[in-house]
């Protein structure tokens, strides 16, 4: 057995077409440890989901992996059969749940059946026997309840479940084969807060129950991952800014975009109004068909210094080596 | 409390008296649908207020109504004194404008932004020409925090999402808005530049006195921008007062219930 559950070393992930090459994962490398929930944050155009994506082991249409390695469980996933990925480590060893997920229900189908057609799918065997019926369905009820929703829900048609529950279901159905590893991007960002909770105590569920082992959680709204994450990875531009625990990013972030992302979030606090005024981080994100030279953060930067626009910095691990970020100001901290 | 001090004295720009709205579908077995029910609060001048609530709780519906959008079942909205449907239309969209949450489908994708710059002058009073115009559009410009030369000359595909939303909201000022409906502005721009729609909206309140409704479902977002607060739940209007008191002492038992749902940076749950 592998050591972690996701190794990625190296990654890179373009976009190809008429509008260029557009840099979209540019050299990411970290590890997912067995039991740990991961969340990734970052703006949009940050390379969150392109990196969900190729993690998938099935880039959409445009997107192309260009070199570098992702171990999913010991299995490098660009490396082997497409049937052996379809068999043996989608659904089994890693499942992904795409943003905006719950319109991939079938309208005209009650959720048991949709769960009997997936089924049907996955295992190349039509699931139409009772016997076998009732045993997908036993399958998919501790799913159900493990997610906090009821049986009933399975004789139901997507229409007549809300949003929070369809998300659910969703869930329900990829977990069905128990996944080590969970990659589930954005699953919480067209829901309100009320449900936003119940979403994210689900999810801490599945993984108290044993359901899933891992999770790989992408978000832009830090204040959901704090709930939810053990550990936390800041991407800008394609590449890695900070990586760390997740307490430890928030109470004391290491690189000046993380820094400047906490800046800019009015997050509730019950003990009064803050007095202090929001940041916001000045320019956007650079075009990524010709990223800038030397860090990416450089030209939003408040702390640019000259190396930063030539050169590019690795990542600097500081403390016990848990955490890092790639910025040079770091150079003096981690000696 | 200075702050607090200031707003009391202050005229009322907005006021809804038992607003109502039921929705009815059907045409031989109809079903109705509460949208608002008995919807009572005011609005001052330079005062932002927040409506918050979760998902189908009538924000928007309180919205359309104020915009004149759809009409109220009963009750009556009151602006400057007058009820707004005795305004005529242009009158009334000279003092109320609206800024939504999609700022993308905001603008037609064949003109440039210049377009709609340029037909709010048809809105406006007076009839204005060329340097006096773009005078005026400079000074707007600088006060929503744009410069003209970034914005200006370019298609809507090629600004971002926060650029556009301020953009939106400099139109409204340049029609001379006195009243903003803001509904989830931010919820759709990035979080780091829905900093800066906050502090726009601030700003606007202190310099130049302009009121909002603030729609959002996010309660960290209403704490920052405004001073009172009106939570709804099923189309009822549960709890109103100052930020302070509703989101420190919150009283009504959905308030509570919210609040408790809101995930912090600081704090973790249970």
């Amino acid at each position: 057995m592998a050591e972690h559950i996701l190794e990625v070393e190296d990654l890179r992930g373009y976009y190809r077409g008429v509008f260029g090459v557009v840099h979209a994962i540019d050299g990411v490398s970290f590890s997912l440890d067995r039991g740990v929930i991961m969340g990734i944050a970052g703006e949009s155009g940050g390379g969150k989901s392109t990196l969900a994506q190729l993690v998938s082991g099935t880039p959409p249409p445009l997107l192309h992996h260009e070199g570098g390695r992702i171990l999913v469980d010991g299995i490098d996933i660009y490396n082997i059969d497409p049937e052996e990925l379809r068999t043996e480590v989608k659904c089994k060893r890693m499942s992904y749940v795409p943003q905006a997920s719950m319109e991939s229900l079938n309208p005209v189908k009650r959720i048991r059946d949709f769960i009997f057609d997936v089924v049907g799918q996955r295992t190349r065997r039509r699931v139409s026997s009772s016997e076998r019926k009732e045993e997908v369905l036993e399958m998919a009820t501790s799913h159900i309840k493990a997610l906090g929703l009821d049986r009933s829900v399975l004789d139901r048609y997507p229409h007549e479940l809300s949003g929070g529950m369809k998300q659910r279901v969703v869930i329900a159905i990829s977990t069905l084969w128990n996944p080590k590893l969970l990659v589930i991007d954005e699953p919480t960002s067209a829901l309100d807060v009320t449900s936003q909770k119940r979403m994210i105590k689900a999810l801490l569920n599945l993984k108290q129950v044993g359901i899933i082992e891992s999770m790989l959680y992408i978000s832009h709204d830090l204040t959901s991952l704090k709930q939810l994450c053990d550990e936390c990875m800041v991407m800008y531009a394609g590449k890695i800014a900070e990586i760390g625990d997740m307490d430890g990013t928030i109470d004391d972030p290491l690189h000046p975009y993380t820094r400047l992302l906490i800046a800019a979030i009015a997050s509730y606090d019950s003990r009064g109004k803050k007095t202090c005024k929001l940041e916001c981080i000045p320019g956007s994100p650079p075009d990524l068909r010709s990223p800038p030279p030397g860090c990416r953060f450089h030209p939003r930067c408040p702390y640019v210094m000259d190396v930063c626009r030539s050169r590019e910095p690795g990542m600097f691990m500081v403390g016990d080596g848990k955490r890092g970020a790639s910025c040079w100001l770091l150079t003096s901290k981690s000696g | 409390m200075e702050d607090k001090r200031k707003t009391v004295n202050k005229e009322i720009v907005l006021r809804c008296e038992d607003l109502t709205k039921i929705y009815t579908s059907g045409f031989i077995r109809t079903k109705t649908v509460v949208g608002a029910k008995n919807a009572t609060f005011d609005i001052k001048r330079g005062e932002i207020v927040s409506l918050a609530g979760e998902s189908g709780s009538g924000k928007s519906t309180i919205a359309k109504m104020i915009l004149r959008l759809i009409e109220p079942t009963s009750g009556n909205i009151i602006l400057n004194g007058r009820n707004i449907h005795s305004y005529n239309t242009r009158e009334y969209y000279r003092q109320v404008q609206a800024v939504f949450q999609d700022p993308y489908s905001a603008f037609n994708p064949f003109y440039k932004v210049d377009h709609v710059i340029d037909r709010t002058f048809g809105l406006r009073e007076g009839n204005l020409e060329g340097d006096e115009r773009r005078e005026i559009i400079e000074s707007t410009f600088m006060s929503i925090g744009l410069n003209t030369s970034e914005v200006l000359g370019r298609y809507p595909h090629e600004l971002s999402g926060g650029q556009m939303q301020r953009l939106l909201i400099g139109r409204s000022l340049l029609i001379g808005a006195q009243l903003l409906i803001a509904d989830e502005p931010t919820s759709m721009i990035d979080a780091s530049t829905r900093a800066g729609v906050l502090n726009l909206l601030l700003s606007l309140k202190e310099e130049k006195d302009l009121s909002v409704l603030f729609i959002t479902h996010d309660i960290g977002q209403a704490q920052y921008v405004s001073e009172r607060v009106l939570i709804m739940k099923e189309g009822e209007i549960v709890e109103q007062g100052s930020v302070n008191d509703v989101f420190t002492r919150p009283k009504h038992p959905y308030t509570k219930e919210l609040l408790a749902a809101v995930p912090s940076l600081y704090e973790k749950w249970d």
